[in-house]
């Protein structure tokens, strides 16, 4: 009796087992629809609002939903009109911005200069809590809706006024010819209506202008977009839609690829790249991307600080031999650096080969006269701070120091510094706690030097985390600002560049790229400058 | 009985409130959650401000604390930070690891305690070593090595099961990781139902059973088996609960979206409402589990009495 009782026991929960898990049984697998192109996904960080998305998966749904004024050309990143029939300024200082009639949300709503403006105003006001915000600081009364410290004393920022339906003008806090050039960046997309009045709604099922519309969303696991049929744009989808899977491994994502249960992989795992190419037959694509790794130096205080420091910097930037590291560590996903920027700036916006010259090319003899001429280390001894939780810094950062090791002949005189988490890391940069070298990455918001510089080393600018300061190097930023050629307006910031490789405030050590891979399924895959696919151009084989 | 279950309950309590307390603290002490919210970039002052502020990050710790179980027993496991509520990713991650577990589960209570069966009464003979080499195997391997190769064999190369979990959690997609997961804990059942087997086979109620002339099977299934049990259920018992939180690596390599998912991610993004919300349930479960298998002990062996 007893034992017919356990027996029962376990064939009732074999039972509940296999009826719990048949469950979900039924139902087809939403991705085998004819013409969709199925690709890989990450959860996004934050809830998908245009001036709250800093990271790329997010990016990736917005950049597919919203046409902005201007959008970046895939190939060459130059920016070109797109939502905005015409932005023009007299004084490099008040934008006049013109949308062109006739477009509209994908529900209907008709785009207007409130959609731009009602967005930004929302995007800047502190209390909303938009990660972007700071991209609305050059418009002035920033400081009036997200002061430094206490609460907004405005609501609206005083900078931006509506002229009629379609016009707008925007007040810069000062001159800055490149301002337009940002306005293809997703933090400056419109905002339907219901984004405002129905803000959950809205988030359950973003509302864009762009070539896709958003059909159904499964937050945390996946997202099916369709060709929006409202989008008077140039960039058509040429499939009938893109489903984003989430994956949180993406050596998954791979055996997936390579199983046909999706078709286009934008984040190839670091160990298959080896074997990408081959395993996919050659529907495989590595570009330099509009990221760049460096290595700064606290410049405001303590030994690094002191003058003849600046030939140690350059001696241990020709220590390094960027091109084996590249090729040993990373497969040739990673190209050498030359300058601050990145290759998919092209030499139009600024990018170039040769700024950084000799002090980016690996000499050991001449390093070592270098560091010795200017001091040597202070005592003897460096670290490189990193973050050790993500993206694997480790193996670049003992293979630098060993390096610098090499040519000082010296195992202890470089040791790297894992500080435990990302979070940790860029407070101990913020807060000015950094004593020697640490890890300095940056990744564009838009395809222009500017970006590449003034956040990163005007005086007392956000990112400045060497807290540099050079009056020289200022001035040289609002001349280029104020300048309204934008050819010679680049040639004045690249003149600021060379400034900052005669301190070597930062050390340029590569630029990431951006690799993808795709299965027979679909053709015409290509990389845009921010490194994701061009998913309008993706064709699907019937 | 009733009087051992209430005392066991409240046991719980301060057990309760010190695990939660612990990953409250160590959560929150890995620093500041708000600076790695920006990447490689400086927050903007004032939106930074305004985050801290609505995320109580400047008040005390114990402050913080009594908040935040406050909340819990409303119901309100906070906002992650991607603007969901903890408890609606604690709804669409449960249902699919309490599913990945129990087939883990019956692959492990079936396989392992037939495996042991087999093995402990024919103790040293040839599928004795066999099953005692296997296991051997098992253990040794880590979990994510076992993954990797299963889902590139069977799932690439043969295409026998789908390599990856889909959205919908299908029944077929779920067995491989199952058998990963179940993998390590299997081999540990079959060894403990081996051991206990080979001990009680020689005990004097086994052979008084069959100088009773029972039939063999009745003497194994109820007889032996029965009573070598004991150690195997409290194993088993407290597996549940390991099994659960266990998942990380497994629902990472079949891209399951459970409860180690979460957790990973919640803790690669800093995200302390999802990490503590989703610790905070696991307690519960381990608490329960434990508690179940104490009980167990009583109906299996009569001489075990709570009082």
């Amino acid at each position: 009796m007893r034992g017919a009782r356990s027996a029962t026991w376990v064939a009732g929960a074999i039972a509940i087992a296999l009826g719990v898990t048949a469950c979900g049984g039924s139902g087809d697998s939403g991705g085998s629809e004819a013409g969709v192109v199925r690709s890989a996904w990450g959860d996004p960080q934050n809830p998908l609002e245009p001036a709250n998305t800093t990271e790329v998966q997010g990016g990736k749904v917005l950049d597919m939903i919203f046409q902005n004024l201007k959008k970046y050309d895939p190939k060459t990143g130059a920016a070109q009109n797109d939502a905005a029939e015409s932005i023009e300024t007299k004084d490099q200082q008040t934008f006049t911005i013109k949308v062109k009639k006739g477009l509209t949300f994908s529900n209907g709503e008709p785009l207007t200069a409130n959609s731009f403006v009602d967005a930004w105003n929302y995007g800047a006001l502190a209390t909303n809590q938009q990660k972007n915000s700071y991209f609305f600081a050059d418009i002035e009364g920033f400081d009036k809706v997200a002061p430094a410290k206490g609460k907004p004393t405005a609501k609206t920022l005083s900078g931006l006024k509506v002229v009629d339906d379609h016009t707008f003008t925007v007040k810069l806090t000062q001159k800055m010819s490149t301002w337009p050039v940002r306005l293809g960046y997703k933090a400056f997309a419109p905002l339907p209506k219901k984004f405002f009045t129905d803000h959950k709604g809205y988030l359950d099922k973003p509302i864009g202008n762009g070539p896709y519309a958003v059909d159904s969303y499964q937050k945390g696991t996946q997202m099916k977009l369709v060709p929006n049929k409202k989008y008077r744009g140039d960039d058509k989808p040429q499939n009938k839609g893109v489903l984003l899977k989430v994956y949180t491994d993406s050596n998954t994502a791979y055996s997936d690829l390579q199983a046909g249960n999706i078709d286009v992989l934008d984040s190839l795992p670091a160990e298959q790249i080896k074997n990408a190419k081959t395993d996919l037959q050659g529907n495989y694509v590595s570009q330099p991307a509009g990221i760049n790794q460096t290595i700064t130096f606290p410049l405001d205080k303590g030994a690094w600080s002191k003058p003849g420091m600046e030939k140690v910097r350059k001696g241990i930037s020709m220590a390094i031999d960027r091109k084996q590291i590249t090729e040993k560590i990373y497969n040739g996903t990673r190209t050498p650096a030359t300058d601050l920027t990145s290759p998919v700036l092209g030499a139009a916006n600024g990018y170039s080969k040769d700024i950084c010259g000799d002090a980016c090319t690996y000499n050991p003899t001449e390093a070592k006269k270098l560091i010795k001429d200017g001091g040597g280390l202070p005592g003897g001894k460096m670290t490189i701070s990193y973050n050790a939780d993500k993206d694997s810094h480790k193996e670049w950062v003992d293979a630098i120091c060993n390096s610098v090791n090499k040519v000082l002949g010296d195992d202890k005189a470089c040791v790297g510094n894992p500080v435990g988490t990302f979070g940790d890391f860029r407070s101990q940069i913020t807060k000015g706690e950094m004593t020697s070298a640490f890890r300095a990455g940056w990744q564009m918001d838009y395809p222009q030097i500017e970006n590449f510089l003034t956040p990163l080393y005007a005086t007392g600018a956000s990112s400045n985390d060497s807290h540099w300061s050079n009056k020289k190097f200022d001035d040289l930023l609002k001349q280029a600002a104020s300048e309204p050629d934008t050819k010679k307006a680049t040639k004045l910031y690249q003149d600021a560049e060379k400034l900052v490789f005669d301190d070597m405030v930062a050390i340029p050590l590569f630029y990431q790229n951006g690799v993808a891979g795709w299965s027979q399924n679909v053709s015409n895959v290509s990389l845009d400058a921010f490194s994701v696919p061009v998913y309008t151009q993706i064709k699907v084989k019937s | 009985m009733g009087r051992y279950v209430v005392r066991r309950l409240l046991q719980m309590v301060p057990v309760f409130i010190g695990t939660t307390f612990l990953i409250f603290v160590m959560v929150y002490a890995l620093g500041d959650p708000v600076a790695a919210m920006f990447g490689d970039r400086t927050p903007d002052p004032a939106t930074a401000a305004q985050i801290r502020e609505s995320l109580h990050l400047n008040d005390p710790l114990w402050s913080q604390y009594l908040q935040y179980m406050a909340g819990i027993f409303q119901g309100d496991f906070g906002t992650a930070f991607n603007g969901r509520p903890v408890i609606e990713l604690m709804g669409d991650a449960f249902p699919n690891t309490i599913q990945l577990t129990l087939v883990a589960f019956v692959i492990e209570l079936v396989v392992g305690v037939a495996l042991g069966v087999v093995a402990g009464m024919r103790r040293g003979r040839l599928i004795d070593t066999g099953v005692l080499v296997l296991t051997l195997f098992v253990i040794s391997i880590p979990t994510f090595v076992t993954g990797y190769l299963l889902q590139y064999f069977v799932g690439v190369k043969w295409g026998a099961l789908p390599p990856s979990v889909s959205t919908e959690v299908r029944f077929e997609e779920l067995i491989l990781p199952g058998i990963v997961l179940a993998g390590v804990s299997l081999a540990y059942v079959a060894r403990l139902t081996r051991t206990s087997i080979a001990e009680n086979i020689r005990s004097d109620y086994i052979r008084t059973a069959t100088a009773k002339g029972l039939p063999r099977r009745r003497v194994i299934s109820v007889h032996l088996l029965r009573n070598s049990l004991i150690p195997v259920v409290t194993f088993l018992g407290t597996d549940i609960g390991g099994l659960m939180a266990g998942a990380i690596v497994t629902e990472r390599i079949f891209n399951l979206q459970g409860v180690g998912y979460q957790l990973y991610q919640g803790i690669l993004r800093q995200n302390a409402p999802t990490v503590v919300g989703f610790v905070t349930v696991l307690v519960v479960v381990f608490l329960a589990a434990n508690l179940l298998v104490d009980l167990l002990y009583a109906v299996l062996d009569p001489r075990i009495r709570y009082a």
